[in-house]
């Protein structure tokens, strides 16, 4: 048994469960909850306790889940990038998946800083970092649902594809 | 036009339809 396949699935699977669900809790449950709280006031025990928390795990997961899957990858990694003959689907998820990657260290990441006031930013600045970090976590969540069918390859993969 | 992102349905709904084109892309010219 090759153990560097075993392990990186394994790693791949346990970071990009942090990952994908820290994406969704941000979308289905934080920013629904900071609209609320705001309303009563409450917004900044989450805004203060837990959005860096959960930002830290969140944009960690994703470089770990990232590594993981190259590392599964290994030899295949060009012709998946490549989308060669068979190695299409998971190419597409790979694509995806770093696709998100970018967006959460290019995007997501340092627009929350600005919103959390971990860097300095300007009221104004602020409301920009809102719409854009909204937007690329929105992209995001859209993607992982294209992104978890091409990565999710196996028999019944197969059999969607005629192969 | 609304931009589909601003709510949680118009995401869910656009990756779906997105999964569906790159499946029919996959299938069709690069499998």
């Amino acid at each position: 048994m090759d153990l560097v396949p075993v392990l990186a699935r394994w790693l791949h699977f346990l970071a990009g469960v942090m990952w994908i669900g820290l994406l969704y809790y941000f979308n289905f449950v934080q920013v629904p909850a900071l609209k609320a709280a705001a309303a009563d006031g409450t917004a900044g025990g989450i805004t203060k306790h837990v959005a860096p928390r959960a930002l830290l795990y969140f944009r960690w997961a994703a470089v770990v889940t990232w590594l993981a899957g190259a590392a599964l990858l290994g030899s295949n990694f060009v012709s998946a990038f490549t989308l060669q003959k068979g190695y299409a689907a998971i190419g597409i998820g790979a694509w995806l998946g770093t696709i998100m990657l970018v967006n959460v260290w290019a995007l997501i990441w340092p627009n929350q800083q600005k919103i959390l006031g971990l860097v300095p930013a300007t009221d104004d600045e602020k409301n920009k970092a809102r719409r854009a970090a909204l937007l690329a976590s929105r992209t995001n969540t859209m993607l992982s649902i294209p992104m978890l069918f091409f990565m999710a390859g196996g028999l019944t993969h197969k059999a969607a594809f005629g192969l | 036009m609304k931009n589909p992102l601003d709510s949680l349905w118009g995401t869910i709904i656009s990756g779906l339809v997105l999964t569906a084109i790159l499946y029919f892309v996959v299938k069709n010219f690069l499998v």
